[in-house]
């Protein structure tokens, strides 16, 4: 009897306390998909500021979207899996087309959009040309560094936006 | 005390099941973590967000403010009508309520965090851009010009099909 030591505390039931925070934790969780288009807006607008300088019209890739999410690409009807094409052909034009942009840095990409145009329809053109910016960004910088755009150091990066900087407008529909 | 002491020696012993709390355990801490609280507010707008694939994931969770633009779910349908509302926190707002939520987010940040803040635009995929345009144009007044639609990560036809 006096031999024997202390009886230790039965941690059986360890178990079932942490399975019961554990499904706790598990009907809470959210697994929040935190994805999404990242993007800048313009700064509020300034009275004083100078006006915006004129931009030629074949420089302007002019996107409309109606009410009834049909769009039309200067003028001609388009279909949202023909963007990124056209957009591509139009950045990097670099003055072979004389109806389309002189060079990337002043091909300027205008998006309108009325009111009701659904917000799956803004959404899907706007991936549409970030992934024609994508694509383009990543042959220059295969071309200039062998590498994809991802695995480029911050300044070739820099470099590579500033040959191909992503100019895309939008303007505010009318209330 | 005999009574106590008395075991049974026979057959192989049974599987020990002392790292089964550890293993627990280790579920369980991941999932903490894992847990945002702060997001776990009601929701009262319905939001089917669009796909598209040049999405980027937000790194720093804490620094984003939250619009949700949906249509109310049933329950407050009778109360706030089916056109779509727009939800900061935990309650229905209007456009002219965006700017000082934002600022009274920013305002509870620290110094040096304030200019890495972001505002998260969760929106269904079949509002319209009317409503956004109003949200846009509310963030630029108070200088809040980094935004994220946020959106699923697939391909951007699959938002067309019915």
């Amino acid at each position: 009897m006096a031999k024997r030591k202390l009886q230790e505390i039965n941690a059986g039931s360890m178990a079932d306390i942490a399975f019961l925070l554990l499904i706790f934790f598990l009907v809470t969780t959210t697994m929040e998909s935190n994805y999404g288009i990242r993007r800048k807006l313009p700064p509020p607008e300034d009275k004083n500021a100078p006006p915006p300088p004129v931009i030629k019209k074949k420089n302007v890739l002019e996107i409309v979207i109606n009410g009834q999410d049909k769009m039309l690409i200067e003028e001609e009807p388009a279909d949202v899996k023909d963007v990124k094409k056209i957009a591509i052909e139009f950045i990097t034009n670099n003055g072979k087309d004389p109806k389309s942009s002189d060079n990337p840095q002043k091909a300027v990409i205008m998006i309108k959009h009325t009111r009701e145009t659904s917000y799956k329809m803004y959404i899907s053109v706007y991936n549409e040309l970030i992934a024609a910016y994508n694509e383009i960004r990543n042959r220059y910088a295969k071309q200039k560094y062998g590498k994809p755009f991802d695995k480029l150091t911050k300044d070739e990066q820099k470099v590579v936006q500033d040959a191909y900087p992503q100019k895309i407008a939008e303007s505010t529909p009318k209330r | 005390m005999g009574k106590f002491s008395k075991k049974k020696d026979s057959g192989t012993p049974a599987i020990s099941t002392a790292s089964l709390p550890d293993i627990v355990f280790m579920l369980l801490f991941f999932f903490m973590v894992a847990t945002v609280m702060r997001e776990n507010g009601e929701r009262k707008v319905a939001v089917s967000m669009p796909s598209a694939d040049q999405v980027k994931k937000i790194e720093k969770k804490g620094l984003v403010s939250y619009i949700y633009v949906g249509t109310p779910i049933k329950k407050y349908q009778a109360k706030f009508g089916k056109e779509p509302r727009i939800q900061l926190d935990d309650a229905f707002a209007n456009v002219a309520d965006v700017g000082p939520f934002v600022l009274k987010e920013r305002a509870a940040k620290r110094e040096e965090e304030k200019p890495l803040m972001i505002t998260a635009i969760k929106a269904d995929a079949d509002v319209g851009m009317g409503i956004i345009t109003d949200i846009k144009e509310e963030l630029r007044k108070v200088n809040a010009l980094k935004v994220n639609y946020s959106a699923k990560k697939g391909e951007v036809t699959s938002n067309f099909k019915k």
